[in-house]
């Protein structure tokens, strides 16, 4: 039908027209030239403000004053503090993922009992805060929790030992700004998940005698797996990359990786390209094969669903 | 039952952890003395009205906006035609630009930085154009699935092929029939850039500094110097954002509704 349909215009500007046949969409008909015209602008932005940027960071890891080298690799590996700045990065970067995980996974159980209506606006609220993050995320938890607080000063008046003496500016008081601005995103992640889980399932489970408990331990846990999986990696990435908020709120004096990085290029002065470009080439390692789980578990689920 | 409130607990604890920031911060803004009780003392305009006096802060507002909207129309007008090139003629080559997406994706800032200073630092060219270009290439991602979810939704080919059956231009086909069709979720997928891009602190601060001083900036500095007008910076912030987010839902349930017919 569809063919038959395109087969007019084909002819009148035939000659001119470039054709390709596809098996279900028709024969299609734009000009090499006219498609080259409209992609050519996407193309080159891409190539100018993402590829080579991406590439000349990394031949530069290779180099030092101009010749092939692996020493950049080799100073990071025998440095303990940018080594350190690593292993906080994942510690935070997995605890923070974990903890958001865990919350999220209670709380769209939970979510998916309200009324429809409810529960978008439960989505837009969430919306709205995965907004909330950076900057803005670091000076919020300042006025709550900072030296001069609003809880940090009522523990103090209520004499709450272990709590007054909690410090945001530590690792403690990072991992809360984490798990924030882990929780939106989670719980975009998850929803569609639980959403894939069809009521039907659950019905048959429950004639066939399963409890809801069996039903999902044997049945919905398992199918969601894959997709758990790939939200714990994603939000891993997430977390692995974050920046503003840290270095607002510690001014650059808490060791992880993105503040290392940030610290050797910031402004004009550009200390040690080299060093730089090879800890980012590490980060970008480390969150491409989390990237790459993550793709590779939600295609698993999606099978499934 | 007893797991039923089990989950409420978790659902309750993540909506209060993720209000109580915002609320605290909105409030303190118009705190006139807040540091003895649990609630201000008294209530005052005087901070916002401080922030909108300052020059400082209308022109960071305006250069953030600039900036952002800059790079959304750029996009609109780069990306869109690419993505409706590649998703109506050439489909098979459709997953190089989900490549390019999850590429985009998965990089953030602080790696982008290191090799946008390492490329165009010692040519001369001014880096704010350099962050322009960089923000166009960010917001490939919402972009890309403002339009895809639209063109699938109406089955892009077929309209066209059916709107040049009867007699209408390819331009005409195109700005009649697929524009108008796709237009809520592109507009949805602008908006959202615009929000992201609004708040974006990393590139502008590595890559630029404060020569350029955005509304992400000048709350930066204030964050040391004056917490109320910090807040009210904030509060600024989360209004916009409120706006534009509720904008967003409204444009993306109108979509839904209308596809579903």
């Amino acid at each position: 039908m569809q063919q038959i349909c395109a087969l007019p215009n084909e002819q009148s500007l035939a000659g001119a027209l470039y054709y390709t046949y596809e098996k279900k969409e028709g024969i299609v008909l734009i000009s090499k030239r006219q498609a080259f015209v409209w992609l050519s602008p996407f193309l080159v932005l891409m190539l100018l403000f993402f590829l080579v940027p991406l590439l000349y960071m990394l031949i530069t890891s290779f180099q030092n004053n101009g010749t092939f080298t692996l020493q950049q690799y080799q100073t990071i590996l025998s440095n303990s503090y940018i080594l350190q700045g690593f292993k906080n990065s994942i510690t935070l970067s997995v605890v923070s993922a974990f903890i958001a995980l865990i919350v999220t996974l209670f709380a769209v159980y939970a979510i998916m009992k309200f009324s429809e209506p409810m529960r978008e606006r439960i989505l837009i609220l969430t919306n709205l805060t995965s907004n909330f993050s950076g900057i803005p995320l670091a000076f919020a938890f300042i006025v709550l929790l900072g030296n001069s607080g609003l809880f940090t000063l009522l523990f103090d008046k209520w004499e709450i030992g272990i709590l007054s003496s909690f410090s945001l500016y530590s690792w403690a008081g990072l991992l809360l700004i984490y798990v924030y601005f882990q929780l939106p995103l989670a719980l975009m992640l998850l929803y569609p998940i639980y959403d894939g889980i069809q009521q039907q399932w659950k019905e048959a489970a429950a004639l066939l005698g399963a409890s809801t408990l069996r039903f999902w331990m044997k049945i919905g846990i398992p199918v969601m797996l894959p997709g758990i999986v790939g939200t714990f990696s994603v939000l891993f990435a997430n977390a692995m990359g974050a920046y503003a908020s840290a270095y607002a709120l510690t001014n650059s004096s808490y060791n992880l990786v993105a503040i290392r990085i940030g610290s050797l290029i910031k402004g004009d002065i550009f200390a040690q390209p080299e060093l730089a470009s090879a800890i980012a080439v590490l980060l970008a390692v480390t969150m491409v094969l989390a990237m790459l789980l993550s793709e590779w578990s939600i295609a698993k689920t999606r099978r499934k669903l | 039952m007893k797991k039923r409130s089990f989950a409420d607990l978790f659902f309750l604890l993540f909506v209060v952890y993720i209000v109580l920031p915002v609320v605290a911060t909105m409030l303190y803004a118009f705190a006139d003395k807040w540091n003895k009780t649990i609630l201000p003392e008294g209530l005052t305009l005087k901070w916002v009205m401080t922030l909108f006096q300052d020059p400082a802060f209308m022109q960071a507002f305006g250069r953030s906006v600039l900036l952002a909207s800059g790079a959304v129309i750029i996009a609109l007008l780069v990306i869109v035609p690419a993505i409706f090139v590649i998703v109506l003629y050439f489909p098979k080559y459709e997953k190089w630009i989900q490549a390019a997406v999850v590429m985009v994706y998965s990089f953030p800032g602080i790696i982008l930085a290191v090799g946008l200073i390492r490329v165009y630092s010692k040519f001369g060219i001014s880096m704010i154009l350099v962050v322009l270009g960089a923000y166009v290439i960010s917001i490939l991602p919402y972009i890309y699935q403002g339009t895809r979810n639209s063109l699938r939704n109406v089955d892009a080919r077929q309209l066209l092929d059916a709107a040049q059956l009867l007699g209408a231009s390819k331009m005409q086909a195109f700005t009649k029939i697929l524009l108008p069709t796709v237009y809520p979720g592109l507009f949805a997928g602008a908006l959202l850039s615009f929000s992201v891009l609004f708040g974006e602190f990393v590139l502008i601060n590595l890559v630029v500094g404060s020569r350029f001083e955005t509304v992400q900036i000048y709350l930066m500095k204030k964050l040391s110097t004056s917490g109320h007008i910090a807040s009210a910076v904030v509060f600024v912030y989360i209004v916009l954002m409120g706006v534009l987010t509720f904008i967003i839902a409204k444009v993306t349930k109108k979509t839904k509704g209308a596809t579903n017919v």
